[in-house]
């Protein structure tokens, strides 16, 4: 395949077309609305379907019931429209159903500054629902990798029956870059997990030895009950602790058995390092280029760049942060992802560098803070 | 082979209910929405639709647990969200009778702009919408349709908000078919809501109901039974208001098919859509 000059959000809707994607439902917001006008024209060309609802709200409901309608679905926004969908995002992780949620993200609270990029919304991608549950949150740094990840997310997402967050930035969205698309044999396409098991004998969340039970669309035969209650096996509300429990139990353990396939990062002069940069997102391409200049110069500097940032990859980190003396974390909030580093690397020191205001950091701030970790030793 | 009406009756029963594990259900002794869910498989029936083929989704509230108890592939969603959920099932299963049920809280205040939208578009969907003009489930909180003046657990000085009409609003909004009755005319309430199953676009039936335990309590209206006597008594049918004098017009329950217009359905346009894009991109 040819090179092809591209956008960020472009990628993402390739991707999810790519992945099997075949229904969207979103509203316009800036800087997502891309992805939204490119589905409009591309998802009828392949037979899929696009709505743009009346909110975000409704997005997100309208996602998850094409979704159980037996379709591949995804809706796209940024922060104030990520707020309002975190109600049905719960509502996916109680009743797992499968569905991917890009978050485009600007900077804020609030309305904030619309056409400026953020990472700020790290921590609402992880605990913005009420409730605890377990989430998986991709971060793509360029976009080749936005496509791949959207590729990723729609797999994870019908492989583990989870709703998959893939949180972009105004950077990469907007991001135009050269780029050469996989042929599509070369793309790993992943199928949710079906059963041929009798009507009578199916159970929607049955607790199976892989922890992830078949899912049925409605329509084909098999009658059960989706609720955003806890419930048993066979769908039904429930308030009995033996049922309760288990499923919590399961839905975690579904996650963390397959950290192997979920944690995806990449790690650059790590063996020698004495100071790592751990960076995502568009962050992270300020970060590599600040770890090559300071290795020009002879510093030794290591370089972690994490593309799934929830679940944590905190053995990873633990083992890079092992023969360390210090850890610098740029970010474009006031610190959401170094509390997480912070957490795992005991007493070496985290720097951080950030900022919220709209702006990038830039390699020149992170090279100060190799200089500046150097100075403590 | 006749089958008797009783039988007949113990078969819709036994064919359309999770009868064996799911009963009783969750609901006040002597509240309408029994009535309502058993029009609501009548009509399943009539329509002579097979259990696979309808989907039942709801919100929350005391409606929000009908799906429980029907044999039908059955989703119990977020609180006035139904109709958004029912929206992507329906372009995704576009042959797939999609019925919604609400209550007025539900469908007119957190869903209120969910409602509107989906009449919008004149999607493929039945909403029914119960209207006990209360939050019963909460304990008899005001809502949407409460008429102005009653007493609610939050409108101890009297309610002061004008209540929305559901079925001018659904019209208004472009709803294709658009139909009231009340629990009290039970058979009535059941031959709109078929009507409502086969129409193509989106399908409103208010289902006029009463809440003994919350609104009949403070507003003192008195029994169950009593409160069902007054949805007979304050009721006409759509003909016989028309000759009513103007002052005994004011405060009827009108019940009848109000609206019942052919306007294109939303998945059948946007199958057109697929089909222009796709000769489009073949060139």
């Amino acid at each position: 395949m040819a090179y092809r000059l591209m956008q960020g959000d472009e990628a993402c809707a390739e991707g999810a077309i790519a992945a099997g994607c075949r229904f969207f439902a979103g509203y316009p917001i800036t800087p997502a609305t891309d992805i939204s006008e490119v589905l409009a024209r591309r998802l009828p060309q392949v037979g899929g379907k696009f709505i743009q609802m009346e909110d975000e709200i409704a997005s997100m409901a309208a996602v998850i019931g094409a979704s159980v309608g037996g379709a591949k679905a995804m809706t796209a926004t940024s922060g104030p429209g990520f707020s309002l969908m975190q109600e049905n995002i719960g509502y996916a992780a109680m009743a797992e159903i499968p569905c991917v949620v890009v978050d485009v993200q600007r900077a804020g609270p609030s309305t904030g500054l619309p056409t400026n990029p953020s990472q700020g919304d790290v921590m609402q991608a992880r605990w913005g629902t009420h409730g605890d549950h377990p989430i998986i949150v991709l971060s793509p740094s360029s976009v080749r990798e936005t496509f791949d990840l959207t590729v990723r997310a729609f797999n994870m997402a019908e492989k583990y029956r989870t709703p998959v967050i893939l949180l972009m930035d105004e950077m990469i969205g907007h991001l135009r870059e050269k780029v050469e698309l996989p042929p599509p044999e070369k793309i790993e396409i992943v199928e949710r997990v079906s059963t041929s098991v009798p009507p009578e004998w199916y159970k929607a969340y049955e607790n199976t030895p892989s922890d992830v039970p078949p899912m049925i669309s409605f329509g084909e035969g098999y009658r059960y009950h989706i609720t955003g209650l806890f419930h048993d096996e066979r769908g039904f509300p429930t308030q009995r602790l033996d049922e309760i429990d288990p499923w919590i139990a399961r839905v975690f353990r579904k996650i963390e058995r397959n950290l192997r396939d979920i944690l995806i990062y990449e790690t650059e002069l790590v063996e020698d390092a004495e100071v790592v940069v751990i960076a995502y997102g568009a962050t992270a391409r300020s970060a590599r280029h600040a770890v090559k200049q300071a290795r020009q110069r002879g510093d030794r500097v290591g370089f972690l760049r994490l593309s799934t940032i929830w679940p944590f990859p905190e053995r990873k980190v633990e083992e890079v942060a092992e023969r360390i003396h210090s850890v610098i974390v740029p970010e474009m909030n006031l610190g959401q992802l170094a509390l997480e580093v912070e957490r795992v690397v005991g007493r070496r020191k985290v720097i951080r560098v950030c900022k919220a205001n709209g702006e990038m950091v830039e390699p020149r701030e992170i090279l100060e803070a190799i200089e500046g970790a150097g100075r403590w030793l | 082979m006749v089958v008797k009406k009783q039988e007949r009756e113990s078969l819709v029963h036994e064919r359309y209910l999770r009868h064996q594990k799911k009963f009783p259900h969750v609901w006040c002794a002597g509240c309408g929405i029994g009535i309502v869910m058993g029009a609501i498989v009548r009509a399943v029936d009539a329509v002579g639709l097979s259990n696979d083929e309808v989907a039942m989704i709801s919100g929350i509230g005391c409606s929000g647990r009908m799906p429980v108890y029907v044999d039908f592939n059955t989703m119990h969603t977020t609180h006035g969200r139904a109709l958004a959920f029912a929206t992507g099932l329906k372009m995704v299963k576009p042959e797939m009778k999609v019925i919604v049920v609400m209550g007025d809280g539900d469908a007119l205040a957190i869903g209120g702009n969910h409602f509107i939208h989906a009449a919008r578009r004149n999607i493929g969907l039945t909403a029914v919408i119960i209207n006990n003009y209360i939050y019963g489930m909460t304990g008899g909180q005001y809502s949407p349709t409460t008429p102005t003046h009653a007493y609610a657990s939050t409108a101890p000085y009297g309610n002061i908000e004008q209540p929305f009409p559901i079925c001018q609003l659904a019209q208004a909004a472009g709803a294709a078919f658009v139909a009231r009755s009340t629990v009290y005319h039970a058979r009535e309430l059941s031959r709109f809501i078929a009507q409502a199953i086969q129409k193509e676009g989106f399908s409103v039936v208010e289902a006029v109901s009463y809440c003994h335990t919350t609104y009949g309590r403070i507003n003192k209206l008195g029994s169950a039974v009593e409160m069902m006597r007054r949805l007979k008594e304050d009721s006409v049918s759509q003909q016989a208001w028309e000759k009513l004098p103007e002052e005994e017009k004011e405060g009827k329950i009108v019940r009848g098919v109000l609206v019942d217009r052919d306007i294109p359905e939303y998945t059948r346009l946007y199958d057109q859509i697929i089909a222009q894009a796709q000769r489009a991109a073949a060139g």
